[in-house]
């Protein structure tokens, strides 16, 4: 593997090796010293065209504890701004001497053009382009569901993938670079996803991805699935009319107080809620909801971090043996 | 024309498969085929020994962007006719979408001069229907048709004409002149920031849909507005199985309406935009198999009637880029031909004449070009080409004579080669590359 660009190209040995070499790095960073010299000498470059600082600093976090060197590009009001193309910055990167270029763009598919361009030969890691995929968010969130699930068992979670985990996804589907990654990784670990949205907010063709598509939130939610993550949901989508007012998206597909409620019932006592935010508090979920035991969110962010020191090393460590 | 045409040399095609049935001798003197049979060479007329080659009527393009005036960076009349020569065209139609924007005598006019001082074809220009293309007043169309460039077809192409009322207008008021209306059948808010083809890979790549709906909506739109005034209706580049459906209606209905289709909608579908390489961004959109092989049907069966390549050259830097970011088109002049025999002769879809029919006849016919497209018969303008069935051959854009890298077969192994492309009597390619444009070209003003 030289390259993630997607959750798709991943087989579930590899989802697992990632998921188990993560569960080694969360042991680094239970430590005083959190610092691994696996990455010295390297040279990482988070380039970023999207403002994004939460997952420009958990990159940021998991190179600097492999001791790779840093180097944040802000492309946003850079020389980008002024119309410099993305091949010539991937060819100044290059000349600098990027191993892995960490790109985040609002273009669906920009990670694969450095990817398979000869313009730059770092490894690319996409960490979330347009409205394709956000792999590294989904290897958390399965990282996180692994986790849970082997506590709630008793069990080790390495070596471990998610069969038989009911996973209902809700929200804006149709822009999500998250549902689209979790669907194929989850669905590859042996999980059951359910994606629940308003029909404007699926994708056309959703019947043909690997997973059950439901419009009803509380029929979803009936037979306790072992989590219920919840999408962002950008309130101007109303003026684009996919759904009428962000009250009625809310009754209808928000985790409010009143659903919320129902996860008090015994056949819902190991369901966790997750969201890779930042949350709109009020609109897809309450703050009763966000803030309950229930929720996974903080921990989500603390494994975001290994999880991505962990692709940050198979990525990096391979090309070296590899030269 | 001009009075060069007497002094002409003469020439002797030997041996040729006249639309790929029998063998013929055909005799090319002053401009004109002066006898077709078994011939022969009394006069001392160079010979071309056509032995295993098909003649064929010299292809019409119906659809061509040439980028001059304006973006000469992409294409220029030159460089464009050039490839059209070398792709066995006699004739282009020149898009309206320049800058500035071919809506007046002026502009269509200075087009049609670039193209007789070029000398490779005839390039017809295309007036726009609406003034820069904006969708909201009619061009001047009857300067246009009055001009020198005798302008025949209308079309705002890259743009659709969505105002139903405009279109309706410009329906009926070409009719003042025997024009036709061809469209770019997209509706535009269906289509706003529209990637590709909406389906199961644009729903996984995350890239906004432009879907089917958008085209043929507009199409069924077009052709009952084209029945209720009694017009003519050109459709651009036919792109969905359900567009068919409606053409096929239409025509069963006697309505006056022709289509086309161009040659990478015949064989590549949106499972190439998974690379995310933008040399694959067109519009419309690659589409799916099942699209791809109603498109081949309703050419084989006439529902579609012609081939037009929207040969649209770009300059490397507007497709070295992120997909969203690049522009839309692909290059076709020069491997239209070898397109056309891979996916309808060589699937016994459509004969020789077939692709006569489609690629010249018919086209002509549209534009209403004058000694375009006409019977390979004594007496006949000597606009033809002679095509190699058997060769093979590689695609290089670099190597081609359009300025545009942006070919979406680049790399593979295409059949078919233009031998010679004969433009009023005289070799414009011969043994499959340029030769001279038409002698005394470049003088005339
Ligand atoms: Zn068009």
């Amino acid at each position: 593997m030289k390259h993630l660009l997607s959750t798709r190209d991943l087989t579930a040995a590899e989802a697992i090796q990632i998921l188990d070499t993560a569960e080694e790095m969360a042991a680094v960073n239970d430590r005083e010293v959190k610092k691994l010299p696996a990455l010295r000498g390297r040279t990482v470059v988070n380039l970023f065209f999207e403002d994004s600082t939460r997952t420009r600093i958990s990159f940021e976090a998991a190179a600097k504890r492999l001791s790779a060197d840093v180097i944040n590009f802000a492309a946003k009001g850079s020389s980008v701004s002024k119309g410099e193309s993305l091949k010539d910055t991937a060819q100044t990167l290059e000349a600098i001497g990027a191993d892995a270029v960490v790109i985040r763009h609002p273009a669906s598919g920009a990670p694969h053009r450095l990817a398979t361009t000869d313009w730059i030969d770092a490894a690319v890691v996409n960490a979330g382009d347009g409205t394709h995929e956000h792999p590294t968010q989904a290897l958390l969130d399965a990282f996180t569901l692994r986790r849970h699930r082997a506590q709630v068992a008793g069990i080790d979670s390495v070596g471990a993938d998610l069969a038989g985990t009911r996973v209902v996804i809700v929200g804006d589907i149709l822009h999500s670079r998250v549902a689209r990654s979790n669907v194929w990784l989850l669905t590859t670990l042996g999980a059951k996803v359910t994606l629940v949205a308003p029909p404007t907010l699926l994708p056309y063709g959703v019947e043909q991805w690997p997973c059950d598509v439901s419009y009803d939130l509380d029929a979803a939610l009936a037979d306790a699935p072992d989590a219920v993550m919840m999408l962002r949901v950008q309130a101007e989508r109303m003026n684009a009319s996919y759904f009428p007012s962000t009250a009625e998206y809310s009754r209808l597909w928000g985790l409010g107080d009143e659903r919320f409620a129902r996860f008090a019932a015994p056949e819902f006592k190991d369901t966790v809620i997750l969201h890779p935010g930042p949350m709109v508090r009020g609109l897809e979920i309450s703050s009763a909801a966000a803030d309950s035991e229930r929720s996974q969110v903080l921990r989500q962010v603390a494994n975001g971090v290994s999880v991505r020191m962990a692709v940050l090393y198979l990525l990096m460590s391979a090309k070296e043996f590899a030269s | 024309m001009t009075d060069d045409t007497k002094a002409a040399p003469a020439y002797l095609l030997r041996g040729a498969a006249l639309y790929g049935d029998e063998r013929a001798d055909i005799l090319v003197e002053n401009g004109r085929i002066s006898a077709v049979g078994s011939l022969a060479n009394g006069n001392g007329a160079t010979v071309i020994d056509a032995e295993g080659l098909v003649a064929l009527p010299g292809f019409v393009d119906v659809h061509t962007h040439l980028r001059e005036p304006g973006r000469e960076d992409a294409e220029t009349v030159e460089t464009g006719s050039r490839a059209a020569a070398l792709g066995g065209y006699t004739a282009v139609h020149a898009m309206a979408n320049s800058t500035p924007v071919a809506d007046t005598a002026g502009v269509v006019e200075q087009v049609h001069s670039l193209g007789r001082r070029a000398g490779w074809v005839d390039v017809r220009p295309v007036g726009a229907v609406t003034v820069g293309l904006a969708g909201e007043q009619l061009a001047e169309l009857g300067a246009m048709a009055g001009s020198a460039a005798r302008v025949r077809m209308f079309s705002d192409d890259g743009i659709c004409v969505h105002d139903p009322v405009l279109m309706r207008r410009a329906l009926e008021y070409v009719k003042a002149f025997d024009g036709v209306v061809a469209q770019h059948a997209q509706e535009p808010r269906l289509t706003a920031g529209a990637q590709m083809n909406e389906g199961a890979v644009s729903a996984v790549l995350g890239l906004p849909g432009w879907p089917a709906v958008a085209e043929e909506s507009i199409i069924a739109r077009d052709v009952l507005l084209a029945q209720h005034v009694g017009s003519r209706l050109h459709v651009c580049h036919v792109s969905t199985a359900g567009s068919v459906e409606i053409v096929r209606w239409a025509k069963s209905r006697g309505i006056d309406v022709t289509a086309e289709v161009t040659p990478h909608h015949l064989w590549l579908t949106d499972e190439l935009v998974r690379s995310y390489d933008p040399v694959y961004k067109v519009n419309p959109p690659l589409r799916t198999q099942e699209d791809v092989e109603a498109l081949r049907a309703a050419l084989a069966d006439g529902t579609i009637d012609v081939v037009g390549t929207d040969h649209a050259p770009h300059p490397s830097e507007h497709k070295e880029c992120e997909w969203a970011q690049a522009a839309m088109g692909m290059t076709g002049l020069e491997t239209a031909l070898s397109v056309v025999q891979h996916t309808m002769v060589e699937t016994g879809l459509l004969t020789w004449r077939g692709v006569a029919r489609a690629m010249s006849e018919v086209p002509a016919r549209i534009g209403r070009v004058a000694d375009q497209g006409r019977p390979l018969a004594q007496g006949e303008p000597a606009n033809l080409v002679l095509v190699d069935p058997a060769a093979r051959w590689t695609v290089d854009p670099a190597a081609q004579a359009t300025k545009g890298r942006n070919s979406p077969f680049a790399g593979r192994e295409l059949p078919g080669r233009v031998v010679a492309t004969f433009f009023r009597g005289h070799p414009t390619v011969r043994d499959g590359v340029l030769n001279e444009p038409y002698p005394g070209s470049a003088e005339e003003r």
